[in-house]
This record gives C-alpha cells, sequence and structure tokens, in this order.
C-alpha cells in the first residue's frame, strides 16, 4: 500500500509508504487524518485492516478509513482495528440506505459521507464515483443533502477538478453544498496556499479543510497553516504544550 | 508501571493501551476483574450509553472490583463514557445508577442549555476552575478531543477541574480523591492528550 497523487483524479504516481507520512502529520499538528484506498470500489476489494491496525498505533489523532467501504461488518472490523470514522463514497450511490444504516448502528459521529464532484459544462456539479471513474449523473448539491437527511455526520467533499492542482479549492462547490446542509462540510481538493485554506473557511463556509498536495510537495506545513489561519479569524486547535 | 484497562465490551481498547505504552508504561487489557489488582493505575474507557456499559459493568463483576479498589485509593481515570459512569446516575437510554465514585447526573446536552448540534464532536478548549495534578504544564484554553451527546451535571464544584463550552459550560474534567475523569479523549488528543496521561502516570498518592 502506498501513497498517490494525481491531477484531477488523473495519472497517479507513487509518492512513498504510507506510515512514515503519517507519523509525520501526527507528529506535527494536524487536527485528523483521512485515508482513503482509492482502488477499492473498483476492485471490490476488503480493507487492509492489519495495515489499518498499523496506522492506527501510530495515530493520536482522530482517524477516519475509507475505501471500498459498503457493509456493516467492513464497518466493525476498521473500528475494531482502530479507526475512529469511515468515510463512505461509492457504496451510497450503490445504495443509499447503506450510509442511514451505519449511521443507526455506529452513530452518526462516525460516518463520513464522502462525496466527488466534477463541474460540467453547464456548470452543474455532478458526483462520480469508484475513484471519479464512473458518472452517476447526480447533482453533487442534492445528493449532499440526500446523504446528509440520512444520518451522514460529515461530509466530505472533494473537486475532481482541482485534486492534485494545488490551484485553490472550488469555492463554488463548497460554498453550494455548505448552503444546504446543516452538518460540517470538510473542503477537499485544491488547497495550495494557506490562503486557499482561509478563503474556504471563511468565504465557504467550510468546517473543515484537507489538504494532501500542498503539504507533501511544498514547504508548508499543517502548523503554518493554523497560525496562517489564526490570523485570519478561524479558530483553530493550537497546540500549547512543550513537546 | 502496569495499567489496567478495564474491558466490559465497551470502548476503543486498543488506542487507550497504545497511548499508554508509549509513554513506557505497561498497558495491559484487564479482562477479568482480578486482574486489576495488580496494576498500579486503572483506566476505565467507554465509547457507547450509560445504561449498557452499567449493564455490563456489573455483570462482569467489574463494579464491585472498582468500588474496592477505589477504597484501597487506586488511581483511576474514566475516559468518555467512563467518566459518565463514574457519576451517581445516568439516563442515557433509560434512568440508572452508576458508580457513585464522582458527585452528579449524566444528561443529555441539550437539558443544559446547550443549543448546538448533537453530538459535540470535534477539538473544543478545556478552561480551568481548578487543574491539579491531572493537568500539569498543560496551559488553560488547550484543546482535546470530545465526542459525546451527554454530559455530567449536578456535579460538585470542589470536583469538578475543567470545562468545556458548547453552547455551554460543560464539564469536560473531574475528580474526587484518586479517582479522575475526562469527557474528552485524551488518547486522541495529541500533545496535550499526552501530556495528561503522563500526568495521570506520575500522579503521586501520597
Amino acid at each position: 500500500m502506498g501513497l498517490v497523487k494525481g491531477v484531477g483524479f488523473n495519472s497517479w504516481r507513487r509518492v512513498g509508504p504510507v506510515l512514515p507520512a503519517l507519523k509525520v502529520y501526527n507528529a506535527r499538528e494536524v487536527d485528523e487524518l483521512i485515508l482513503v484506498d482509492i482502488v477499492a470500489s473498483q476492485l471490490g476489494n476488503n480493507p487492509d485492516y492489519d495495515a489499518v491496525a498499523d496506522l492506527a498505533n501510530e495515530c493520536s489523532v482522530p482517524l477516519t478509513i475509507g475505501g471500498g467501504v459498503s457493509n456493516l461488518t467492513q464497518i466493525t472490523a476498521l473500528l475494531r482495528a482502530g479507526a475512529d470514522k469511515v468515510t463512505i463514497n461509492s457504496a451510497s450511490v450503490a445504495e443509499p440506505g447503506f450510509v442511514q444504516r451505519a449511521a443507526e448502528v455506529f452513530g452518526s459521529q462516525c460516518i463520513v459521507a464522502s462525496i466527488d464532484a466534477r463541474r460540467d459544462a453547464a456548470g452543474r456539479y455532478v458526483v462520480f464515483t469508484h475513484a471519479g471513474t464512473r458518472n452517476t449523473g447526480l447533482n453533487a448539491v442534492d445528493w449532499a443533502c440526500e446523504l446528509a437527511s440520512r444520518g451522514a455526520g460529515e461530509i466530505l467533499l472533494t473537486s475532481i477538478d482541482r485534486d492534485g492542482t494545488m490551484q485553490g479549492y472550488d469555492l463554488e462547490l463548497i460554498e453550494r453544498v455548505v448552503r444546504v446542509v446543516d452538518i460540517p462540510v470538510i473542503a477537499s481538493g485544491g488547497a495550495g496556499t494557506y490562503d486557499d485554506l482561509v478563503r474556504v473557511v471563511r468565504d465557504a463556509g467550510a468546517s473543515a479543510v484537507a489538504a494532501a498536495s500542498m503539504f507533501h510537495f511544498t514547504e508548508q506545513t499543517p502548523a503554518g497553516a493554523k497560525a496562517a489561519m489564526h490570523v485570519a479569524g478561524i479558530p483553530v486547535r493550537r497546540n500549547l504544550v512543550a513537546v | 508501571m502496569r495499567v489496567a484497562i478495564v474491558n466490559y465490551g465497551m470502548g476503543n481498547l486498543g488506542s487507550v493501551a497504545r497511548a499508554f505504552n508509549d509513554l513506557g508504561s505497561q498497558a495491559f487489557i484487564a479482562d477479568r476483574p482480578s486482574s486489576l489488582f495488580g496494576a498500579h493505575r486503572v483506566v476505565l474507557p467507554g465509547v457507547g450509553a450509560f445504561a449498557e456499559g452499567m449493564t455490563r459493568l456489573r455483570e462482569g463483576g467489574w463494579a464491585d472490583a472498582l468500588a474496592r479498589l477505589r477504597q484501597e485509593g487506586r488511581p483511576m481515570l474514566g475516559i468518555c463514557l467512563g467518566m459518565q459512569i463514574l457519576a451517581e446516575a445516568g439516563e442515557e437510554v433509560y434512568p440508572c445508577n452508576g458508580l457513585g465514585f464522582i458527585t452528579g447526573r449524566v444528561r443529555r446536552l441539550d437539558t443544559l442549555g446547550c443549543k448546538l448540534r448533537l453530538p459535540h464532536v470535534g477539538w473544543n478548549e478545556i478552561s480551568y476552575a481548578q487543574p491539579g495534578p491531572l493537568f500539569k504544564q498543560i496551559p488553560t484554553g488547550s484543546d482535546f478531543y470530545f465526542v459525546h451527546s451527554y454530559a455530567l451535571t449536578e456535579f460538585e464544584p470542589s470536583e469538578l477541574l475543567a470545562t468545556v463550552d458548547y453552547g455551554a459550560p460543560v464539564a469536560a474534567a473531574v475528580r474526587r480523591g484518586h479517582v479522575f475523569g475526562t469527557q474528552f479523549h485524551p488518547e486522541k488528543s495529541s500533545k496535550a492528550g499526552r501530556q495528561l496521561l503522563c500526568n495521570f502516570l506520575e500522579y503521586k498518592t501520597y
């Protein structure tokens, strides 16, 4: 299992093993970690529980695991392995009731509904599943509403177009969804600068910001990001404890 | 230092044990009440509902063992649901008695005047009432990770260590004698959490 980077969910290239990256993030003031197996749905794979256990062992902040999660047994096993939350993407479209059942059994706080969206020529945001390979035809904003009403605790909202580009989040996508749901929306896809993080919270209303390429491929750090957000007046967790 | 993590079928035992072991202690998962007596510290984890937690504690013989250990002055730490069941009573899912090691009743957050969305999930800052040894080297205003819909009410002010603001002040940490409770998850709270667990290990009973 290795970390990968793509651009617009394409041209994936290997970045390196997961564990060392996770350890660094854990030591560096991230608030939470999300790890998604992006080929699981396409291959029909079960999660690698042993790997999750190894990762959870190194994680002293909440850990969310996703990728091919499509039944309750997998969620039970993931939580037992050490995940704090799970994220569900493709399976929610295949079976809309699944998110609801999962929320009922494990609690909404455990279930993050993940939506990957592309903007079409008409300016609509369309939901894609299976790592961007299947066009569902669903309107992302309506779909977010649906998942929220089914008990999802949070929405992880990713702009496929912006992902890996470091050109900034798709503020309009984020804002449109934030407006229609009252659960937290985690903005994902496109973060390139500290200012991007500030903007998506302050201007588009995201409750949380997810970033990857920016931290892997530039000199910017989670601590730097939080300092910048703090200066911009956004409440963030600051570590006050001496190491 | 041996740290017993009570396994009553509810709770993230693995991550609690791992967090203690990272600090150099020998944490073990206690599957039987008798194994608690060989430990220097006892930890009561917990994720889930009050009523089920208490049922399991009683049926598993844990309640009696914990009461004896408390009388002997063994330091104990209850985490999340583990803190809640230290109280006198709770209302989730139906009213029932707790262990009674800490004053108070556990009620849903909205009955406390909290109008915000439940559960209370995420990082939030604590404010000290009287921090004491558990919060050494942890400045007031430090963030910890919370995930709960119920909280301790009608607590005894002298037992309150810290509060967190979630629409209304909520008991975040309590103590009576050698028994401590945190509503937040120190094992999921990065450096601040680590410092707190370290303080619990180093807590002097004399």
